[in-house]
């Protein structure tokens, strides 16, 4: 008889699944290319536009790197949670998700691997882009250094709980509700301020941005480039509420899983 | 010593909504017995089984498989089952061993790499290993599905229509092998069709649905004997289109 897997946590079943993913990017060069082609589209694009600005505008000069150094956070919070709903996603296009519903895998393992693919593909897609914007605009993301860091372990906490938070609406909802997996981050793009500071939103809606856990990071990122100071404090509170959010995901995504299994829809993963 | 049922399914309903799906079935499945459940389209067969695998959580009843309570506790014993359907299936970018090797590790098999070779050999898989699953032929993916089904050497194993679209000859190599191996490892299979020839090979035990309730339940033999019928399709046909309790008052 088949030992009896870990009731618990099992390591063996994450690498499954990150197995499985592997194989499929590693199959498909469409798949790799598409990971490198937004990223490196958008970074040329901001980082041409800030060459611009920079030549006509002091301040600009002065803030050398801010767009594309916005771009490309923004990128690990956009492409962070696309890769974690893509690879849930290719299950659903696959008809694969009733063989993992109905086999050991655990929730918890499941969305180990789906984080674990989600900085595979960002390292994919935005390692060879930050190499373009050193040959291009002389902007280089790691000399950022700790601050980098700090900056990627927000975002990419944020990004996974959009993520969980998407996958529990598809597997409730079926494929109708995909489109959430491509445009729910966008709510976030005029709120979280990437490419201006908080103080330009009016009042009531600053304080409906000082709850996203990516204004923190995106102002930290302007006074690290403009004033040349790296904010501790905006750090932690980024952390602090991504620490809600990711509980708040984790709980949306069980009870979305418990009423799919009350209401059948595991069995009907189509639109 | 009296063994545990394989699979004990005591009073369950499941209810969409307003409409019942299946409405206080019991049963129960001995351990090494091979048992069809029948049933026309609506009648409940799929939604019973997704409660067995644990999918659908029942509205009221409960489901027991190889001991445990499957809507509580299905991480128990789900390394020691697995299914087949031709509903769902191998993701098909990946080649036949890949997914194997993949479905391997989920369920905890020890040597994955030999246990594929081994399994490969016996459904005559070998030389299809390294080609991308959505490159087979019907048949060819119903062996390859078959292959992730019995890759944990499942003691209880659920089927959904596993013959569904196969020519003669492929489903019939499918249902040779099917009873070979639940003769060497002695498995608990429930199978759910709408092949009447192949439930009447395959089983020695016969459930029929109709509108989410058990309209009958007994061996083929007694059930032909009882509808004075000559296959089981046509006692199906008496079954469903609301005739047997007719015949049955006539005799």
């Amino acid at each position: 008889m088949t030992p009896a897997p870990a009731i618990t946590y099992s390591p063996r079943r994450v690498a499954a699944m990150v197995l499985r993913y592997w194989y499929l990017l590693r199959s498909s060069w469409a798949r790799l290319v598409e990971l490198m082609y937004w990223p490196a589209v958008q970074m040329l694009m901001w980082g041409f536009l800030q060459l611009y600005i920079g030549q006509n505008a002091s301040f600009f000069a002065r803030a050398s790197g801010i767009f594309i150094g916005a771009v490309m956070l923004w990128d690990i919070l956009f492409r962070g949670q696309l890769g974690f709903s893509i690879s849930f996603l290719e299950e659903m296009y696959a008809r694969n998700l009733g063989n993992l519903m109905m086999s050991p895998l655990r929730a918890t393992e499941f969305i180990s691997a789906l984080m674990i693919m989600s900085i595979v593909r960002l390292a994919i897609g935005l390692i060879p882009v930050s190499l373009l914007a050193i040959a291009f605009f002389g902007f280089n993301l790691y000399g950022l250094g700790f601050a980098l860091a700090a900056f990627f372990a927000n975002l990419i906490l944020t990004s996974w709980s959009v993520g969980i938070f998407v996958s529990g609406l598809v597997l409730r909802n079926g494929l109708g509700a995909e489109t959430f997996a491509w445009s729910i981050m966008f709510l976030l793009l005029p709120l979280a301020c990437v490419y201006y500071p908080v103080a330009i939103l009016p009042s009531f809606l600053q304080y409906l941005a000082w709850t996203l856990p990516p204004t923190y990071v995106f102002e930290g990122m302007r006074a690290l480039l403009i004033d040349h100071v790296f904010r501790a404090d905006l750090m932690l509170q980024a952390l602090a509420l991504n620490v809600v959010l990711m509980a708040g995901s984790a709980i949306a995504f069980l009870k979305l899983v418990d009423s799919a299994r009350r209401q059948g829809s595991l069995l009907q993963t189509g639109e | 010593m009296i063994s545990a049922p394989a699979i004990a399914v005591d009073q369950l309903v499941k209810v969409y909504k307003h409409v019942t799906a299946v409405d206080g079935i019991s049963f129960v499945l001995e351990p090494g017995s091979i048992t069809g459940l029948l049933g026309g389209n609506g009648a409940g067969k799929t939604t019973t089984i997704a409660m067995v695998m644990g999918l659908v959580i029942p509205t009221s009843g409960s489901v027991t498989v190889l001991g445990t309570n499957i809507a509580q506790h299905r991480h128990r014993v789900l390394h020691r089952m697995n299914f087949e359907s031709p509903y769902v299936e191998m993701p098909m970018r990946l080649t036949i061993r890949q997914n194997l090797t993949v479905f391997g590790m989920l369920y905890g098999v020890e040597d994955v790499a030999g246990r594929i070779a081994a399994i490969a050999e016996e459904l005559e898989l070998t030389e299809l290993l390294d080609r991308p699953t959505g490159k087979l032929s019907a048949g060819q993916k119903t062996r390859a599905s078959l292959a992730k089904s019995l890759i944990n050497r499942p003691e209880v194993l659920l089927l959904d229509e596993p013959t569904a679209s196969l020519d003669p000859d492929t489903a019939d190599w499918v249902r040779a092998r099917l009873e070979r191996y639940r003769a060497e490892r002695g498995a608990t299979v429930l199978l759910a069709s709408h092949n009447m020839s192949e439930v009447e090979r395959l089983c020695e035990r016969v459930i029929i649905m109709k509108r989410g309730k058990i309209e009958d339940d007994d061996t083929p033999r007694h059930l032909l004997a009882r509808y004075g019928r000559h296959t089981l399709e046509e006692v199906f046909l008496d079954v469903v289109r609301g005739r047997g309790e007719t015949r049955q008052a006539a005799q």
